[in-house]
C-alpha cells in the first residue's frame, strides 16, 4: 500500500534524465547523506530526550520541562552548550589517535543506519548481505572506545576501554548467533527479504519458542553490545568516573553520547526488523476487517512504533538494574547466553529442516 | 612519615596505582584510596583522610559547651542530632544532673528518626554506587519527610543543633507527634519497596553475597562497630550495652548478621530501619510531661575527666573530655565511628575486583568528614 520504490526511482530517473550518470550518482549519494545526517541527529537528540523523561518517569520526578513545550527543546540546548564548550587538550596525550576516536566511534553508528529498512523502498541501501554487514559495522565502533581509553593518557580510560574491549569481543558471539536463528528460518540475510518472509507472521510468533528464546538472548547482549547500563562496565561512573570518555569535553564528548543511543536505536532497529517484522502492520490471524484497518497505518509509524518499544524496554532495565562485575558480565555470556544459543540455533535448524514452523 | 604505595617498589611490572579521590563519584567526599591494581584485581589499599580535617578537637577548648556542640553537627553530619546527644549525656553527667523524662524521650525520638534518614541516605547512595541509579531517588524521597519533621520542631533540616547540655532549646511543634505517626505508617508501606528495587535483584544478589567478608576477630580487632561490625556478628549496640536516654524504656532487637560479607551489611541497616520504627511507635504517643531545659546557672564541668558513648547511625561515637573546671573543656576527643570503620578496608577488600571496593567502601558507609574531624 505504501510502497516508496516508485518515489526513489522517479527521483533517480528525474536525476539521470537531467545529468550525466556521473553527476546523477554524485548527486544523489549528497541527498542521501544529508537526509540520513539529518534523521541521525534528530533521532539522537530525542533519544536522549526520551531517556531522560523516561528515567525521570521511573524516579519520581518530572524531567526536563523547562525549555520548550515538555522540555523539547532541552536537548537541542545541550547540543548548543557542547557545541560552544572549550575543548581540552590533555598534557602526553596521543593527539592524533585522541583526536580522531570520536569520529570513528561516530562513522561506525552513521554506516549502520544506512542498511536499516524504514519501509518499503525507505532504506539508503539494500544490501544482499545486510545482517552480515550491520555486524560488522557495529563491531567497528569498539576500535574507536579502545583508541580513545588508549590516547587519553589516563588509567580510568584504560581500565575502561579494555573491559569494552573485552566485553564487545564476547557479547558480539551471541548477537550473532541470536541473529543467525533468524536467518536460518527466513533463508536470507537481506533485509528486503527477512521482512517479506514476514508477511505471514512475526518470527517471534510464528518461530515457536525457539525465536523467543533468541530475542531475549538478542536484546540482552544488544545492550552489552552498546555499553549501556546493566553492562555500562566501559563508562562505570561509580568506579572509573567517566570511563574510556573521562578526558573528553565539548563536541568530542558529545559524538560519543550521541553515538551511544544511535547505537542502541541501530540495535533496536535490527530487533525489530528480524523479529518482529519490521515496517510490517500487527496482522490478527484471518480477521480481514482489523487487518486491512492495520493496513492504513503508514509502515514508517510502524517502524518507529516497534523500535520505540524496544528502546523503552532497554531504558527500562537500564534504569532499574545495577551493574555487573567484569567477571559476572564475562561468566554469563560464555557459560550461560552461547551455550544456549548454540543449543537454540540446532534447534532452529531442526525446526527449519522438518518444515515445522508456521 | 606517612608511607605510600609510591615509595614501595613495585616489583610486578603488571601493577599500576590508581588515585581514587579526593574527587571521585563514589568515595563520597574527600577521601583518597591509593590504590594499587593488577589489571582489574585491587592488590592493596591505603586510604588518606585529612582532606577535610578542620581540627574540631582542638577548636573546642576555646569555645563554652553550649556553644562546641555546634562543631559536633558538622563531624557526622548524617547523625548531627546524635553527636548533640552524646556530648550534651557527657557534659550532664559530669555536672551531676539528670534531665526530664520528657526530654529523654523527645531525644531518643529525634535520635530514631535521625538513624532512619541516614540510613536512607546510605542506601540510596549505595545503589548508586552499585550502578542502581533509581534508588538514590527513592530514599531521598522518604527522607524528605523526616526533614520535614524536622523542619518544623527545630528550624532546620540537616544540622539541627537542638540538644543543649541540661534539655533542648525548645518544645517540639503541636504537629509533631501526628507527623511522626503518619510518617511510620508511610514508611512501613514504602520499605517494602525498597526490598522490591534493590534486595531482592539477582545482579545486587550476586554483587555484594561473599563480597569482604569482614570476621568477627577483624571487626573487634579494628573496632568496627555500628551496622557494619553487627554485620559481622559483634555484639555492639550501645543501645543495648550501656542503654541512654529512653532507650531503657523501650523494646527493641539488637540486629546481628553473622555472615560479615556486603550483603549482611546491607541487611543489617535494612532491618534496624523496622527496628527504629518499632521504637518510634513505642515512644511517639507516651511521650510525658516535664521541663524542657532545667535552669542552670553556668554550665562547667567539675574538674575530671568524662566518657560517654552513644550509637550512632555508623556506630560507637565516644566523647572524652578532660576539665580543669572551666567553662570549656582543657581537652577534648571524639572516638568517632568512621575513622575505625574506614581503616579495615585494605583488609577486606584487596584481592577483589575494583568493582567490589567500591560496594565494599559503600557497605561500610563512610561520611568523610567525621573520619577527619
Amino acid at each position: 500500500m505504501y510502497d516508496f520504490t516508485p518515489m526513489i526511482d522517479s527521483i533517480t530517473g528525474y536525476l539521470n534524465g537531467v545529468f550525466t550518470p556521473f553527476w546523477a550518482g554524485l548527486i544523489s549519494m549528497v541527498m542521501l547523506g544529508v537526509v540520513l545526517l539529518t534523521v541521525y541527529a534528530v533521532l539522537g537528540l530525542y533519544l536522549v530526550f526520551a531517556e531522560r523523561k523516561i528515567c525521570a518517569r521511573m524516579q519520581n520526578r518530572l524531567g526536563p520541562n523547562r525549555v520548550g513545550p515538555f522540555g523539547l527543546f532541552q536537548t537541542i540546548a545541550d547540543l548548543i552548550k557542547l557545541l560552544l564548550k572549550e575543548l581540552i587538550f590533555i598534557k602526553n596525550a596521543d593527539n592524533f589517535l585522541f583526536n580522531i576516536a570520536p569520529f570513528i566511534v561516530i562513522i561506525a553508528s552513521i554506516m549502520a543506519i544506512g542498511s536499516i529498512p524504514f519501509a518499503k523502498g525507505l532504506q539508503a541501501i539494500d544490501l544482499n548481505i545486510g545482517v552480515l554487514y550491520i555486524l560488522a559495522i557495529s563491531s567497528m565502533g569498539v576500535i574507536g572506545i579502545l583508541i580513545a581509553g588508549w590516547a587519553s593518557n589516563s588509567k580510568y580510560s584504560v581500565i575502561g576501554a579494555m573491559r569494552s574491549g573485552a566485553q564487545v569481543i564476547s557479547y558480539e558471539l551471541s548477537v550473532g548467533l541470536a541473529l543467525l536463528c533468524i536467518i536460518v528460518y527466513a533463508g536470507s540475510m537481506q533485509f528486503s527479504e527477512i521482512i517479506a518472509s514476514q508477511e505471514d507472521g512475526w518470527w517471534i510468533f510464528k518461530g515457536h519458542i525457539p525465536a523467543f528464546i533468541a530475542f531475549v538472548i538478542y536484546l540482552i547482549a544488544g545492550t552489552a553490545e552498546t555499553n549501556r547500563g546493566p553492562f555500562d562496565l566501559a563508562e562505570a561512573e561509580s568506579e572509573l568516573t567517566a570511563g574510556f570518555h573521562t578526558e573528553y569535553s565539548g563536541i568530542k564528548f558529545a559524538f560519543f553520547f550521541l553515538a551511544e543511543y544511535m547505537n542502541m536505536f541501530v540495535i533496536a532497529a535490527i530487533a525489530t526488523t528480524l523479529f518482529l517484522g519490521g515496517w510490517l502492520p500487527f496482522h490478527l490471524f484471518q480477521w480481514a476487517g482489523f487487518n486491512h484497518v492495520m493496513d492504513y497505518i503508514p509502515p514508517v509509524f510502524w517502524f518507529f512504533a516497534k523500535t520505540a518499544f524496544v528502546i523503552y524496554l532497554m531504558m527500562w532495565f537500564k534504569w532499574t538494574f545495577p551493574r555487573l562485575r567484569i567477571d559476572q558480565l564475562l561468566a554469563l555470556e560464555w557459560k550461560y547466553l552461547l551455550p544456549i544459543n548454540l543449543i537454540n540455533l540446532i534447534l532452529i535448524s531442526f525446526l527449519t529442516l522438518m518444515q515445522w514452523h508456521f | 612519615m606517612e608511607e605510600t604505595l609510591m615509595d614501595i617498589d613495585l616489583k610486578d611490572k603488571e601493577e599500576y596505582i590508581v588515585n581514587m579521590g579526593p574527587q571521585h563519584p563514589s568515595t563520597h567526599g574527600v577521601l583518597r584510596f591509593e590504590t594499587c591494581l593488577q589489571g582489574e584485581k585491587v592488590k592493596y589499599i591505603i586510604p588518606h583522610c585529612g582532606y577535610i580535617h578542620r581540627g574540631i578537637e582542638k577548636m573546642c577548648e576555646k569555645l563554652t559547651y553550649p556553644q562546641l556542640l555546634h562543631l559536633t553537627d558538622r563531624m557526622d553530619y548524617l547523625s548531627a542530632h546524635i553527636n548533640n546527644e552524646a556530648v550534651s549525656l557527657c557534659v550532664e553527667n559530669a555536672m551531676g544532673i539528670e534531665v526530664s523524662d520528657r526530654v529523654k524521650y523527645i531525644r531518643t525520638i529525634f535520635a530514631e528518626l535521625t538513624r532512619i534518614a541516614s540510613h536512607q541516605l546510605w542506601w540510596s547512595a549505595f545503589g548508586m554506587d552499585l550502578g542502581a541509579l533509581t534508588t538514590f531517588f527513592y530514599g531521598l524521597r522518604d527522607r524528605e519527610k523526616i526533614l520535614d519533621i524536622f523542619e518544623e520542631t527545630t528550624g532546620t533540616r540537616l544540622i539541627q543543633s537542638f540538644i543543649t547540655p541540661g534539655g533542648l532549646m525548645a518544645d517540639v511543634h503541636p504537629n509533631f507527634q501526628r507527623r511522626i505517626k503518619e510518617f511510620i505508617t508511610y514508611f512501613r508501606k514504602k520499605l517494602p519497596e525498597y526490598d522490591q528495587l534493590l534486595t531482592g535483584n539477582i545482579i545486587f544478589r550476586e554483587r555484594t553475597k561473599g563480597i569482604g567478608v569482614m570476621s568477627k576477630e577483624l571487626a573487634i580487632d579494628y573496632g568496627v562497630t555500628g551496622p557494619s561490625g553487627r554485620g559481622s556478628g559483634f555484639h555492639c549496640d550501645i543501645r543495648k550495652i550501656a542503654p541512654y536516654s529512653a532507650y531503657p524504656f523501650v523494646k527493641f532487637n539488637e540486629i546481628i548478621f553473622p555472615e560479615g560479607d556486603t550483603y549482611a551489611r546491607y541487611l543489617v541497616r535494612m532491618k534496624e530501619m523496622w527496628e527504629s520504627l518499632n521504637v518510634l511507635e513505642q515512644l511517639v504517643d507516651n511521650i510525658p510531661q516535664g521541663q524542657i531545659m532545667l535552669e542552670l546557672k553556668a554550665i562547667k564541668a567539675p574538674k575530671g575527666e568524662y566518657y560517654q558513648r552513644v550509637e550512632t547511625a555508623r556506630g560507637e561515637l565516644g566523647v572524652y573530655i578532660v576539665s580543669d573546671g572551666g567553662p570549656s573543656p582543657a581537652r577534648m576527643k571524639f572516638r568517632t565511628p568512621n575513622f575505625s570503620n574506614l581503616f579495615i578496608i585494605n583488609k577486606i577488600a584487596s584481592g577483589h575486583k575494583i568493582a567490589d571496593l567500591v560496594a565494599i567502601s559503600g557497605s561500610l558507609d563512610l561520611v568523610i568528614p567525621d573520619i577527619d574531624r
